[in-house]
């Protein structure tokens, strides 16, 4: 690609903006191992969850790192992330997404539980009926 | 040497979608798009799951999720909706190949099973609110209802975006700006499958222990 005619680079997008003819992302055995591995992982949780395979405690943990095991399975073998160039926007606006994520439910979990640890003893349980 | 001599320097093959090589093609501008409203939707559900974090054990003496959650039912909805996904890109794949035949089938199979996943959730919603465990019997089960319903209801969206896009693809074949609709179809129905790891793990799998 390098060091022959220097117009061959000019050419190869010598198209109108914005329709160069894109390569496929993925091909039928992307998504097959993609349904593998998720798959085995999706009946890794439901034993983990039913049997004490694990140290029972650690159950939710466990669970916890199969599902995100899994979300990073579908991401990139059905939603295509990746590292390639056209990729990079793509797997920035993830990471923000999964920073707000992040923030969201362990902020509330860890206020929400604050604020029950200091409740007044005569007022715990809160009723919350209706 | 200037700024825009500096660029010049970038090999044009590497540099598209950084900013370089010129503007990226509209396929990758689209999908990036509807990705940042996946994310946002995304967002959406986290608040949803925070809610049902923080409200899961107040069940206010009525039944709590062992009671209620019945396991094999979900494993049946997450195998639906795992296929779908695979039919799903399969689908997205045959229409990429110019294969209308095989984008029809593909299509329908995602349809089908989407549907049996909408039917055994009507059905479970529908034997809760029936046995007075509905959204108003406590906060876990406003949460509960909130959470997976608004899943089913991006679920039910999906189905008929599905119906649309079949009916696009009758009507105008696999033109370039409907593979593009296809895809971001395909990017919805991928993400959905993502919220539904998060809502079989923390609601069933931790919920029914």
């Amino acid at each position: 690609m390098h060091g022959h005619d220097p117009l061959h680079l000019l050419h190869a997008h010598d198209r109108n903006p914005g329709v160069r003819h894109a390569e496929p992302l993925a091909d039928f055995w992307t998504y097959t191992a993609g349904l593998g591995f998720a798959i085995a992982l999706t009946i890794a949780s439901f034993v983990v969850s039913q049997t004490n395979l694990l140290w029972p405690p650690g159950i939710p943990v466990g669970l916890l790192v199969l599902a995100i095991a899994q979300m990073g399975v579908h991401l990139v073998f059905f939603l295509h992330m990746g590292t390639g160039p056209d990729n990079t926007n793509n797997v920035l606006a993830l990471a923000f997404g999964v920073l707000i994520v992040f923030l969201v439910i362990t902020g509330s979990c860890w206020i929400i539980a604050n604020l029950s640890a200091n409740m007044m003893p005569e007022m715990h349980p809160m009723p919350m009926q209706r | 040497m200037s700024l825009a001599q500096v660029a010049d320097y970038v090999p044009t093959e590497l540099a598209v979608g950084r900013g370089g090589g010129g503007p990226a093609p509209t396929r990758i501008v689209v999908a990036y798009g509807f990705w940042i409203f996946l994310l946002s939707d995304i967002i959406m559900f986290s608040g949803m799951f925070a809610a049902y974090a923080v409200l899961s054990g107040n069940t206010a003496g009525g039944p709590s999720g062992r009671e209620l959650f019945d396991l094999r039912n979900v494993f049946i909805e997450t195998a639906c909706l795992l296929f779908s996904s695979y039919t799903c890109g399969l689908g997205a794949l045959s229409a990429e190949r110019q294969r209308p035949d095989s984008f029809y089938l593909f299509a329908a199979l995602t349809f089908v099973l989407g549907g049996a996943f909408l039917g055994i959730e009507i059905s479970e919603f529908a034997g809760m609110v029936g046995r007075g465990a509905g959204p108003s019997r406590s906060a876990f089960l406003s949460a509960f209802f909130t959470l997976v319903g608004t899943h089913g209801a991006h679920v039910t969206t999906g189905l008929l975006w599905l119906a649309y896009m079949v009916a696009q693809v009758l009507v105008k074949g696999l033109r370039p700006h409907v593979l593009r609709r296809l895809l971001c179809f395909s990017l919805f129905w991928h993400a959905l499958d993502i919220v539904w790891i998060g809502v079989m793990t923390l609601v069933y799998l931790m919920g029914a222990r």
